[in-house]
């Protein structure tokens, strides 16, 4: 499947007939999702509607932190295998995961100033989540700091491993320093400890961004394809005909 | 293990001789300590409660300070290179010139911090711990600086570069680090603290020698 999916050519041809899919089922998750969430669930009996918030809050944290682990894993095994298509994934991915961290901080700050009534206070998961968006922007600084483009790859891809590998050290070091935000109430041992009427709006959400972060993602590397072959044409064709070999225009 | 201490031997020298690295370090630190009361007022009260984590926090950007001389000028002049074709593993280079850059970097920390911490009236009972916890902190944070200066070597900016990925890193290093000097202060069991730390050295010796070998394999090629 990975070396199947590594090949840019197939990935081209897969990604066009992935994408309608990905927006249609990101269109669907997410009408639905917020239907619900701002209709058909109830407001809850202490923080009111503030609540709702939760519904674009909580599934963006999930994708900044997912987006992430996909970056370090396509890195790892653009790494190891070589394929180079894993850095593409992996650059076309980073901004996309700093928007959701963004907007977790922001749907956050909004959030704690209706139910702690302060925008940001020192917590343990507020503060990784800062540091996540952090991390992402050294990610990208790194990729983008080198004349050599592959150079940046090779040395973004590494720092996203080594990440990676802190992630949980700075999670339980920070949990360990002050926690004022609740625990996870959805993916926790002992089934969800949430109502079902506040968990639908939720998973729809949650399936609806990922579906969007997929359908942009496919987007992306698509476009960046498209360009380096542009890139490798125009200089195939300066240079005088070169590019006529048609091995090397799907080269990427 | 000979090659190991020649090269450890070797960059502690180099640097010594060279000497600024040291007064740099040192000097940043404790100019910037000193400029804390300037900026805050001489409430010592107020001194005495924050100087565990301005000592920390300014111990630590004075440990940053000289991460790119790490592998920059064996980048420059071509002796990383040899240091790669040469028959030492790279992980065990990568441990040596981290060695020697803690050496000439760390350990004036620890020495000068003690004192930057009576300067700030910060109760003598976390004196000891103080000096304990970057003994056991600064290498970690070397350590992981390793890893940053292997990352941007050749890079645009490598050094504003650098505090941009390794800061967020130290973070753990820092709480765990404050944390050992406050109990203390507050009568607390440090113990556990200072093994988290010690936890904390004991992964980054074994992890961020790999890490930044695999950068430095990257940026030679």
């Amino acid at each position: 499947m990975i070396h199947f999916l590594a090949n840019p050519a197939r990935f081209m041809r897969i990604g066009a007939r992935v994408l309608p899919w990905c927006w249609a089922v990101a269109a669907l998750g997410m009408g639905a999702g917020l239907w619900f969430a701002l209709v058909s669930s109830p407001a809850d009996y202490q923080q009111g509607d503030s609540v709702r918030i939760m519904y674009i809050h909580v599934p963006s944290a999930w994708m900044a932190l997912a987006v992430y682990s996909l970056i370090a894993l396509v890195s790892a095994m653009a790494l190891v295998w070589k394929h180079p298509l894993g850095y593409l994934i992996g650059r076309a991915a980073a901004p996309l995961g700093t928007g959701f961290t963004v907007i977790c901080l922001v749907t956050g700050a909004l959030w704690g100033q209706t139910s702690w009534g302060t925008w940001w206070v020192w917590d343990a998961r507020l503060t990784s989540v800062l540091i996540l968006f952090f991390l992402y922007l050294g990610y990208m600084a790194l990729a983008s700091a080198f004349d050599d483009p592959d150079r940046g790859n090779r040395a973004a891809a590494l720092l996203a491993i080594v990440g990676f590998v802190n992630i949980p050290i700075i999670k339980f070091s920070v949990d360990w320093w002050s926690t004022l935000h609740q625990p996870a109430s959805v993916l926790r041992s002992g089934g969800p400890a949430i109502h079902p009427s506040m968990l639908t709006p939720l998973v729809l959400m949650a399936v609806g961004f990922a579906a969007y972060f997929l359908a942009l993602l496919v987007l992306r590397v698509r476009a960046e394809i498209a360009g380096r072959k542009v890139a490798a044409l125009m200089m195939a064709s300066a240079m005088g005909g070169a590019g006529s070999n048609p091995a090397r225009r799907e080269r990427i | 293990m000979t090659a190991f201490f020649a090269l450890l031997a070797f960059d502690i020298r180099l640097s010594f001789r060279r000497g600024a690295d040291t007064m740099v370090v040192v000097g940043f630190f404790v100019l910037t300590v000193v400029l804390f009361p300037f900026a805050i007022g001489n409430d010592t009260a107020l001194l005495a409660r924050i100087a565990p984590g301005l000592v920390w926090v300014t111990a630590l950007l004075a440990a940053m300070l000289a991460l790119d001389r790490l592998f920059l000028a064996d980048f420059e002049d071509g002796s990383l290179d040899q240091l790669l074709v040469s028959e030492m593993p790279l992980e065990l280079t990568v441990l040596a010139k981290a060695a020697a850059h803690w050496v000439t970097t760390g350990l004036p920390l620890i020495v000068a911090a003690p004192v930057l911490a009576l300067v700030l009236n910060m109760d003598r009972a976390g004196l000891a711990h103080l000096a304990l916890s970057l003994a056991l902190g600064t290498p970690v944070l070397t350590l992981i600086g390793a890893i940053g200066a292997a990352l941007t070597l050749g890079a645009r900016r490598g050094g504003v570069l650098i505090s941009l990925l390794v800061l967020p890193l130290y973070i753990p290093v820092l709480i765990f680090g404050v944390g050992v000097v406050t109990a203390a202060i507050d009568g607390i069991d440090a113990s556990a603290r200072i093994m988290a730390l010690g936890g904390l050295l004991l992964g980054a010796l074994a992890l961020a020698p790999l890490a930044a070998a695999a950068a430095l394999r990257q940026a030679a090629r």
